[in-house]
Formats: structure tokens, sequence, C-alpha cells
């Protein structure tokens, strides 16, 4: 794949390419972001315990001191301030998260088949996760609930990283990294830690089985505010830091030999591309077991209607991939309360048939990166 | 969005229902299907107003609300259901759930699970006190464990130990059986058969060639199971088990896995059914 799929990309340089339309790219960010916010606004209202929008409002102006005077009892306050609330925030920040890292793999690979996901972080996730699953149970039972529960965590963010970095070393030869063997191997190690999953599902038990199913379906539910503080730090600090990689990914778009000549310094970038994905990547797996299409999805729609720039693309890609998620968070918790979808069926179940709409409605277009 | 604004409408108008008051009986949501059962079998049915997937008996629980896989609960989906008293087996979770629900003021208690006799009167006992029934717990509690006293009694005059393998597939294959550290295992060994799976541990498919090798003179299988592949021939077709002894005489149990493995109110009843047919050679007191 050379990524020379747009003619006007032989121009002499990117800045010719991109001329600088700071206006429409701030309007289209602002847009985004309005249109998460309304999600957001509509999520913290909505679920299976009826919560009046004024009710909603008057939880959160007691937090702040201010009085209303519209009543409501502790439940209320517990749904609104400690389930809904950090349970927003997660699928915000975990929607970002998936948004950017998969933005930033498309634009490396300059595939658009491109995710976190094709060079081991999910597979390597989910071997992790079930090891510690089915291993670990003596030594999980003699810990507290709670750090039981971070131990899955942990294994699952330690397993997603350490695979990509396995995968990004075989790919590295004398200081130089080869795109095509990084997603080669890929696929390798995918199927390897495929079946190390398969060799702990014979050892698991059918309870350890349905719990592992169950995360590799995904989930934004059981989140407190605790666990959340401990993901958040490393998907912020992802979704605000890859917006600095904009121009060289815009570089990289005309080639690599072009990208070099432009002043990008290929290796380095590469490293902090790798990375900066994979830990986002991790980190929302971590957080949330394993939600697919997002990642993919969300970069896709925004090339489609805004152009292959990066500077719009990367941070798009967080608005967009997070207001994909509360949307889809909002369908699972609500279609079959009081019990709940996991999320990561209904993320396939909408997102799927609508990108193959896509597809086949912009054709060749749909795949221009 | 405008079907969002239209919802939202609607929500506040309902948002002033009003809640239930602290004299009122209890709302109860029941997390494990022996949990469930037990709760009715003490009469508590009509508190009940929520239920897990894996509470499928009395067949009324099926027009009760669903609260989900008892492994992964809504806090939010259970709390719309305003309970006062959730009932929660010990495997229910997730953790951080359940501590929600007890920081939403509703109590929470915990239900022990196990595959022991002991285990079925510690359960009544304790659903029963959460439920403020204790003389209908102690009535029931005894009624069990002297059913399960009467099962030890037969197995120890029985004068044979078959050998019996647990099968509990979903399909044609390699049939899945009942090894050991499963409920089936636990349940044989109770009814004084030896497990013909004990070399296996969990619910796993077992080869074709152990299966001649294990040797089973007899075949315990829930009665969905036998239904769902089909009927006794096709559960008789299944890789392997034509040539043992059992496949042989064509001897199969059939049981009700909800009642026997759930180590609830109805595992006493099916015990000593298992164990009678397990030991024809017993004279059976007439009951």
């Amino acid at each position: 794949v050379s990524g020379r799929t747009l003619p006007t990309l032989y121009a002499a340089s990117a800045s010719d390419v991109w001329p600088d339309h700071r206006a429409e790219r701030a309007a289209i960010l602002i847009g985004l972001g309005a249109v998460l916010g309304g999600l957001a606004v509509t999520s913290l209202c909505v679920g299976a315990v009826r919560v009046s929008p004024l009710q909603v409002l008057a939880v959160l102006a007691q937090q702040i001191g201010l009085g209303t005077p519209w009543a409501f009892g502790d439940t209320e306050r517990l749904v609104v301030l400690d389930i809904r609330l950090p349970r927003i925030l997660l699928g915000a920040l975990v929607g970002g998260g998936l948004g950017v890292s998969g933005a930033l793999m498309q634009g490396l690979f300059r595939n658009p088949l491109a995710d976190p996901g094709l060079v081991g972080a999910s597979t390597g996730a989910a071997l992790a996760a079930i090891a510690v699953l089915v291993l670990g149970t003596s030594f999980l039972q003699s810990l507290p609930e709670a750090l039981a529960g971070a131990a899955l965590s942990v294994g699952a963010f330690v397993g997603g990283v350490a695979t990509v970095l396995l995968v990004y070393r075989m790919a590295t030869r004398d200081g130089r990294t080869s795109v095509p063997t990084m997603l080669l191997a890929g696929i390798a190690v995918n199927a390897l830690a495929a079946a190390g999953v398969g060799a702990f599902t014979i050892l698991s038990t059918d309870q350890q089985l349905r719990d592992f199913t169950f995360w590799t379906l995904g989930s934004l539910g059981g989140v407190t505010w605790p666990r959340l503080a401990a993901g958040a730090t490393v998907l912020v600090g992802g979704i605000a830091a890859a917006p600095l990689m904009a121009r060289t990914l815009n570089a990289l778009l005309l080639g690599e030999a072009e990208a070099k000549h432009l002043g990008v310094d290929l290796q380095r970038s590469k490293t902090t591309v790798v990375l900066l994905a994979t830990l986002t990547a991790a980190a929302a797996v971590t957080l949330t077991g394993i939600i697919g299409f997002v990642g993919l999805v969300a970069p896709h729609l925004l090339r489609l209607v805004v152009g292959p720039d990066h500077r719009v693309v990367l941070p798009g890609s967080a608005l967009l991939g997070a207001g994909l998620l509360l949307a889809a968070d909002l369908v699972a918790r609500t279609v079959a309360a009081p019990a709940e979808l996991p999320i990561g069926i209904v993320t396939a179940l909408l997102g799927a048939p609508f990108f193959l709409w896509l597809l086949l409605r912009e054709g060749e277009r749909a795949w221009a990166v | 969005m405008r079907t969002f604004a239209i919802g939202i409408g609607l929500l506040s108008i309902l948002g002033t229902a009003s809640r239930a008051d602290a004299q009122s009986p209890p709302r109860v949501v029941s997390l494990g299907g022996s949990v469930t059962e037990t709760a009715f079998a003490l009469g508590a049915g009509a508190s009940v107003v929520g239920v897990d997937e894996s509470s499928l008996f009395p067949p009324h629980v099926a027009s009760l609300p669903q609260v989900g896989y008892y492994r992964t609960i809504s806090v939010e989906g259970v709390l719309s259901l305003a309970p006062t008293l959730v009932l929660a087996s010990v495997e229910a979770g997730p953790p951080a759930a359940l501590a929600q629900l007890v920081a939403a003021g509703v109590t929470v208690v915990r239900v022990p699970e196990g595959y022991t006799p002991g285990i079925v009167t510690e359960k009544i006992r304790i659903v029963a006190s959460a439920l403020g029934l204790g003389e209908a717990g102690d009535a029931l509690a005894d009624r069990l464990a002297h059913e399960m006293d009467e099962a030890s009694g037969l197995r120890a005059r029985a004068g044979t130990r078959p050998r019996a393998l647990f099968i509990w597939s979903r399909g044609p294959g390699a049939p899945v059986v009942g090894g050991s550290e499963t409920g089936a295992s636990a349940v044989l060994e109770l009814a004084g058969a030896e497990n013909a799976a004990s070399g296996m541990r969990g619910y796993q498919p077992m080869n074709a060639e152990s299966v001649v090798l294990a040797s089973p003179d007899v075949l315990v299988v829930p009665d969905a199971t036998v239904a769902s592949l089909g009927g006794l021939d096709a559960l008789l077709r299944l890789p392997g088990v034509a040539a043992t002894p059992a496949g042989r005489a064509r001897r199969v149990i059939t049981v009700d896995l909800m009642a026997l493995l759930g180590f609830g109110p109805r595992t006493g009843e099916a015990l000593l059914a298992l164990t009678r047919e397990l030991h024809p050679d017993l004279q059976v007191s007439a009951r």
C-alpha cells in the first residue's frame, strides 16, 4: 500500500497540499465537541432508574453548593454521581482513546485496516486476562476483592503493551522498522496469542470461561471513581499527545522517502506513534474489555467527511470515538433494562452495517487514507 | 436527537414516581438460581421483584424482570426495581456493583455456594434469616438435612458402587462430561457412584477412546441434554458411548439439572431419586 491514493499528494510539499484552513478545522472540531456534549448530557439523564433532567441538575448543583427547588433522594444522587457520571467519563475516555489509537495506526501504516489490535494489543491483553483468571484463582482469592480486580486490569495492560512491543522489536532491524514486517509479524503473534487463549479455555472452569467471554465482549459497567482515575491518566495523556504527531503523519502520507525529505525523523516517529497508540489502546482494553469497531470506524468517518489532514483526523477521532461509545453505551444499558447488553455487541451490531453502507456508497474513496 | 428529547420529556414526567415505604414488605432481587429457588421454597416468592438469568425455577420467575447474568449485573438496572434486599450468591458480581448497591442503602446478603450437603442447609438458613422467616427456614433446613441423611444411609447400604459418567453435551461430537471439581462429580459420589471421568477436571469434551476406557456402567444425563440431542438413540451415538457397558446395556438415568446440581431446596429429593436409580439392588423402603 503506497498511500498515494490522492493524486493531489504529488504536490510539492505538505503545506501546499493542506492550506491552513484554521477556521474550518476549528468549526469541525467544535461541532464534534458539541455532539459529544449533547450525548453526555443525554446519558446523564437517561437510564434504568428514572431521574428527571431537573433532578440531575439539582444533584449537580448541590455538589457546588447551590440549592434548587427540585427534590431528589439518595438513590437519585448515587445514580447520577456514582454510577452515570463515572460511566460517562469512562465511555468518553475509552472511546476517545480507541479513536485516537486507530487514527494513529492507520496513519502510520497508511493502511485503512490498521488498528492496535492488528499488531497484537487486544489478543495480547486477552491472553494475559485469561491467564490471570485461570492461573490466579487461588492467588487472587487471598487478596482483597479490590486488588483481585486490579490484578486482571494490570495483567491485561501489561499483556497488550508487551505483545505490541514484541512485534515492534521483531520488525525493527538495524534501527529501521519495516511496516510490512510489523503487519505480518502481528498476524503471526496474534495467532500465537489466540492459541494461548484456546489452551487456557481448556484449563478454565465454566465460571472462568463465562467471565472471560463477557470480558471479551466489553462493558462500561462496574466502574468506580478509583478505577477510573487509574486508567484515565494514561488515556488523557494519550489523547492529548496524539495531535502532536499530526504534522509527521501528514508528511508520511506522501510516502516514507518523501517524508524523510521533508525533514521527518522516521524511526523516532514510528516509535512514538506505536507507543502512543499501544498505551492508549491497552489502557482502554484494560478498563472495559475488548470493544471492537470504534477504533476502525471513527477515523474513517472523519476522513470521508473532512479529508486526510491529521490535524483534524487525530483530535476529531478522539471526539467522534467518544461520541460513538457514549451512544452505544446508551443503547447497551437501556434497551434490555434492567439487564444490560455487553457494549461490544452494540458497537458491532450498529457499527458494522453502517460502515458497510458507507463503503458501498463511497466505493474506492472510502479506502483512501 | 429528537427521539432522545422525547425520551427525556417522558422520563421527567415519570421521574416523580413514588418510592416504596419503609414499612411495606421487602422488595427482593435474587441473584443465583438456587438462591431464587430457596426464597420461593420459603414462601417469599411474592416479595421477589427481580431475578438474574440463571433463575429458572419455579416457572413463575420467567415473568419477573431480569437483571442479566449474575456475574455482570448492572447496578442501575437493579436499583430501578427499587429493592430493599438483594440476595446474592457469592458468585454474583462484579464486587464494585454490589458495593454500590450497599452504598445506595440496599441490604445485600451473600449466599454461599458449594457442593456439600452442609451447604444446602446453610444456604436455606441464611436466606431465611435475611427474609425474616427463621421458622420456615428451620423447617425447610430440617427437611433437607433429613433427605440428605437418608441418601447417605442408602449409599452406606448399597452393595455396589457403579461407575457413572455424567454427560452434558450440547450437540454431537465428543461428549462433554463432568470431571472432578464439578457439582456433577459431587452428586455422583453422594449418590454412591464412582465418577468415571474423575481423571479430568471441570466440564470438558472427552475423547472417544477415553470414553471407552472410562468404561461407565451407567450414564447420568440432564433431561434437557437428551432432548437437545434428539433422544436416547442420539445420546448413545455420541463418539465412544456405544462401546461402553452403559451404552451396550442402554443404561441411562435422566435427571433435572437445576434440581440436582443447584444444591438448593430440590437437591435432597433429586439426590434420593438418583441414589435409588443407581442402586436398583437396594430394598427401597416405600415412602
